[in-house]
């Protein structure tokens, strides 16, 4: 295949690869086989089991050790004379900044997460790196080419934000399993187990306003009296019993939906608990104390009963006591934490009975609180076959023959494997466009602080900012601050933003600058009175910035799973005999960045039409084999 | 592997791909044997996907010794300084190395001279690196045994790849939302029917690369050449071949254009991203196959690098007119 010229461009190429997981595996041996001889190689992570039955440069007896060390010592057992470059690192670490990126030919991304990507877009477009990413979820993936000037940006195209939830939703009107998962996992479990003085919307009612639950407050805590089986019990009745109940006493909420019920321990389980046949003392490690174990329940497939949900309740609640009282008070839920996702679960399945929500498995349950991403081998293969060769194609300076590729998993117009030309980079992109953005917010009472957080850190992706009124600058983090520096910028943190020694009032426009990015963006500030609390719960309003729409309002950050594989062109891609022909499709999202031009018609005038962008959201708990692509489809738009 | 239950290393193993597939899927892979014929860089990918995917056993027949050009683009063959070794006997390490859950065999010997109790034992038979002859041979084999067998073939050349697939009269269940479940059924042709197929009855959008393949492969056939023999050389023979049977099939010879004639018989060589897509995409449909989740192609699909399409070609003859 190769021609000479290729081969030694192949040759010569000093490659960085992002991420060693599935993706990268697949990518590092592909790039091996296929001639590069200069590889280098940035992940974070350490292998684990889930990891094996699709990262094959992993064996059992790496589990703990850096992926990309072994990862690179296992290609060089079939590849013996290449150079590959480890660093078990976070690429977001500064060492990793654009003198460092400018060493290389191209970028190859294999990350699994949307702000490490946020983060290498920007650091490609400033060291003019061309950027092939990708992602895969399940049966389906993309890989997408970014050469700054030419193409879109990582960013010109809106990412899908995690999906969250409204807190009423979650702490009152649950109307999906997944709302009982967030209840158990960032309420129950993070009240019972976790930092006492995190603020924990557990007891909130939604219109109970007038009546701070001061004495719940104790609710909580072990009485001196009373021996664990009571104590869990009593938070049982309180969650899933007492509070019920005051959620009844309010008419309105329940007008038109269905009441839940309150459940109480003892109708549920009549008598005391006694320690059934199963291996209470398993084993004092705490990674295998199990309620599972203890109570016999042998298949994390089952769905377990109203009952057995309770006695699990019970059971992992007294384990975490007897067995790891010392974690209590520091405990975040940890996915791979046996005895979590079991208590997880099962307070989840007893309020989803209380709502009448259908109960689910262990291992459904714990795909929705971990996040987990489905994953298979096969299309890690697939997309890092096609990442070789756009890489190639981008050594080579191949310009007119970069291609989107989209993999699905049910064919459309006959094509598995669906080649796409990339798109001119979108003039109002904000990260690659400089195009300023507008900042509506109330300058009296929002302080610094909230915009750092919220708006420079939160929504734009810097890690380490810089945010200047002209030339003075207000705030900045570095390590070489001097301290009366570092005391002013903490000092107007606290400020609110008219306040400040340079004050920012309606009409200002900040610079807002991280460094290490080399990524920079001006923000006009517009002074607004008023904010509606249930839809702009921040206070502020950012414009200008391309969003994905999200169906339901983001008040609280209970993310859900981050589907690495997102945007797919429309059903309606046609092919004729040579070219791809696109058509729009009757209905659809407005693009509201307006009218994209594809590469070619840059270049030539070609008849072409912009195709509809869908994400693909893969967050369905069901497993679902469906080939009716029409409404899978048009099921994701917004 | 014990019993009917997956085990709990089996469950924390897989766990991410049965949240694709379900764990019915995941048993029923664990209990099947697959035969593989021809050790060629994309059945190194398409056996490092099966592997991962839990198969219960690979046989792998391979007569050929170890080249040093079969080191290029296979990644399971550790360059070892041992001459003769069957390039079968290599699959094994990779099986032990991974999880020790899955066996495998070299089978050394003619394909063409094993009977049907040794075909009975598969569930899925691979065919890469082969004649026309012994294709259809084994294909003709495996429709004739009492179990159904998924049969299936793999090549590439240089930028492009062809996959065929074969499962008979395919029966499976789809489930649509809502826990409702269709029964639904693929009749596939053989390779003989399949090929045979004129080309004038086939739409004119069928994929050059069909033609292009079925060329070549007859070229390989009528000059009696092992697979992957025809050289550059060969061009003019077979850019001849291709007049005669464009004439015979009243096709236009612009259908089989020059260019792709060249470029698959001059690039032979595989070529390592090809292989890792050609692999996925074959892996995937074997999985399904086995698994009975997911609808298989029928029956052909192409790879080409050059555009970037990977497409499925429904070769066949409608069962009734439609």
């Amino acid at each position: 295949m190769a021609s000479e010229e290729q081969l030694s461009a192949i040759k010569r190429a000093k490659v960085l690869m992002v991420g060693a997981g599935g993706i990268g595996c697949e990518l590092l041996k592909t790039l091996a086989l296929s001639g590069f001889q200069d590889i280098h190689i940035i992940d974070m992570d350490t292998i684990e089991v889930s990891n094996l039955n699709r990262q094959f440069l992993f064996r059992q007896y790496h589990v703990g050790q850096s992926k990309a060390k072994v990862a690179r010592d296992a290609v060089l057992r079939f590849k013996p004379n290449i150079s590959i470059t480890p660093y078990h690192a976070n690429v977001k670490e500064s060492r990793f900044n654009v003198d460092f990126f400018k060493e290389f030919d191209v970028v190859l991304n294999g990350l699994d997460n949307l702000d490490a990507r946020r983060h290498v877009n920007r650091l490609c477009l400033a060291a003019d790196v061309p950027l092939v990413e990708s992602g895969t979820t399940g049966f389906l993936g993309q890989v997408t080419v970014h050469l700054k000037g030419k193409t879109e940006c990582y960013e010109c195209q809106p990412k899908p934000a995690p999906k969250t939830y409204p807190v009423c939703t979650i702490t009152s009107t649950p109307s999906k399993f997944v709302h009982c998962i967030v209840w158990a996992k960032d309420l129950l479990f993070a009240k019972l187990f976790g930092d006492k003085n995190q603020e924990n919307d557990l007891n909130v009612r939604s219109s109970d306003t007038a009546n701070p639950s001061e004495h719940s407050e104790d609710v909580f805590e072990c009485r001196k009296d009373e021996d664990i089986e009571q104590y869990g019990r009593r938070v049982y009745d309180h969650v899933f019993g007492h509070n019920i109940e005051v959620a009844l006493s309010n008419e309105e909420t329940w007008k038109n939906r269905n009441k839940p019920r309150p459940i109480y321990s003892k109708d549920i389980l009549h008598v005391k608990m006694t320690k059934e046949n199963g291996d209470t003392e398993k084993d004092c490690a705490t990674g295998d104390v199990s309620a599972m174990s203890s109570l016999s329940l042998k298949n994390p497939q089952d769905v377990w009963s109203l009952a057995e949900n309770s006695r699990v309740f019970l059971e992992a609640l007294r384990l975490f006591f007897s067995k790891r009282g010392k974690e209590i008070g520091n405990l975040t839920f940890d996915k791979d934490n046996q005895l979590a996702v079991e208590f997880v679960t099962a307070a989840a399945n007893i309020r989803a009975s209380s709502f009448g929500i259908p109960l689910h498995s262990l291992f459904e349950a714990k795909g929705i609180a971990g996040n987990i991403v489905h994953a298979v081998a096969t299309t890690n293969a697939i997309i890092a076959g096609l990442i070789v060769i756009e890489a190639i194609k981008v050594l080579k300076k191949d310009n007119n023959s970069y291609r989107m590729t989209y993999c699905l998993e049910h064919p459309s117009r006959k094509l598995l494997l669906m080649p796409v030309e990339p798109y001119e980079p979108n003039k109002s992109c904000y990260v690659c466009s400089e195009t300023p953005l507008s900042l509506e917010v109330n300058t009296r009472h929002s302080k610094l602080r909230d915009f750092v957080e919220k708006i420079v850190k939160g929504k734009l992706g810097m890690n380490f900012p810089v945010i200047m009124q002209g030339a003075s600058i207000l705030y900045e983090v570095g390590e070489d601050l001097e301290d009366d520096m570092v005391a002013i910028y903490a000092a107007n943190l606290e400020k609110a933003l008219s306040e400040l020694p340079s004050p920012v009032t309606s009409g200002t426009v900040l610079t807002v600058e991280d460094l290490q990015q080399e990524f920079s963006c001006s923000v006009n500030i517009k002074h607004r009175e008023e904010f509606d609390e249930e839809k702009e719960p921040d206070g502020m309003v950012l414009s200008g910035w391309v969003e994905a729409p999200a169906d339901k309002d983001n008040n609280k950050p209970n993310g859900n799973g981050e589907s690495t594989s997102n945007a797919l062109p429309s059903e309606e891609i046609q092919e004729d005999e040579k070219d791809v022909e696109i058509q729009e499709t009757s209905e659809g999202t407005e693009n509201v960045t307006g009218k994209k031009r594809k590469l070619s018609e840059v270049d030539e005038s070609r008849n072409q039409k912009k195709p509809e962008k869908l994400d693909v959201d893969d967050e369905d708990d069901e497993l679902v084999i469906s080939d009716d692509w029409e409404s899978l489809t048009k099921k994701k738009r917004v | 592997m014990d019993g009917e239950e997956l085990t709990e290393q089996e469950t924390a193993l897989y766990d991410r791909q049965i949240r694709v597939w379900g764990a019915d899927a995941q048993r029923r892979l664990s209990k099947s044997h697959i035969l593989i014929y021809g050790m060629t860089g994309t059945v190194a990918e398409f056996c490092k996907n099966i592997v991962l995917a839990g198969v219960g056993s690979v046989t792998l027949v391979d007569e050929r010794v170890v080249a040093e050009e079969s080191l290029s683009a296979n990644f399971l063959i550790l360059p070892v300084p041992d001459e003769n070794l069957y390039q079968g006997k290599t699959l094994a390490e990779f099986r032990v190395a991974l999880g020790e859950t899955i066996s495998s065999e070299g089978a050394a010997g003619d394909i063409l001279t094993f009977g049907v109790e040794f075909f009975e034992k598969f569930d899925a038979v691979i065919l890469s690196c082969c004649s026309l002859r012994k294709k259809k041979w084994i294909n003709q084999k495996c429709r004739k045994l009492s179990k159904r067998v998924a049969f299936y073939t793999v090549e590439c050349r240089g930028s492009c790849g062809e996959i065929f697939v074969d499962l008979q009269d395919y029966k499976f269940s789809k489930l649509k939302k809502l826990e409702e479940t269709i029964e639904c059924r693929i009749e596939y042709p053989s390779l003989e029917e399949a090929i045979s197929v004129p080309w004038r009855a086939l739409p004119r959008s069928v994929s050059k690369l069909y033609f292009a393949m079925r060329v070549i492969e007859h070229f390989e056939y009528v000059e009696g050449r092992d697979p992957g023999e025809t050289i550059i050389d060969d061009l003019p023979g077979i850019l001849e071949l291709r007049k005669e049977l464009c004439e015979t099939n009243s096709l236009d010879e612009s259908q089989i254009p020059d260019a792709l004639l060249e470029r698959l018989v001059r690039d032979v060589a595989e070529y390592p991203p090809v292989c890792a897509i050609v692999g996925g995409i074959l892996g995937q449909e074997v999985i399904k196959a086995i698994s009975g989740n997911g609808v298989p192609l029928k029956n052909f699909f192409f790879f080409d690098a050059m555009d970037g399409k990977g497409l499925i070609e429904d070769i066949s003859v409608p069962s009734s007119p439609s």
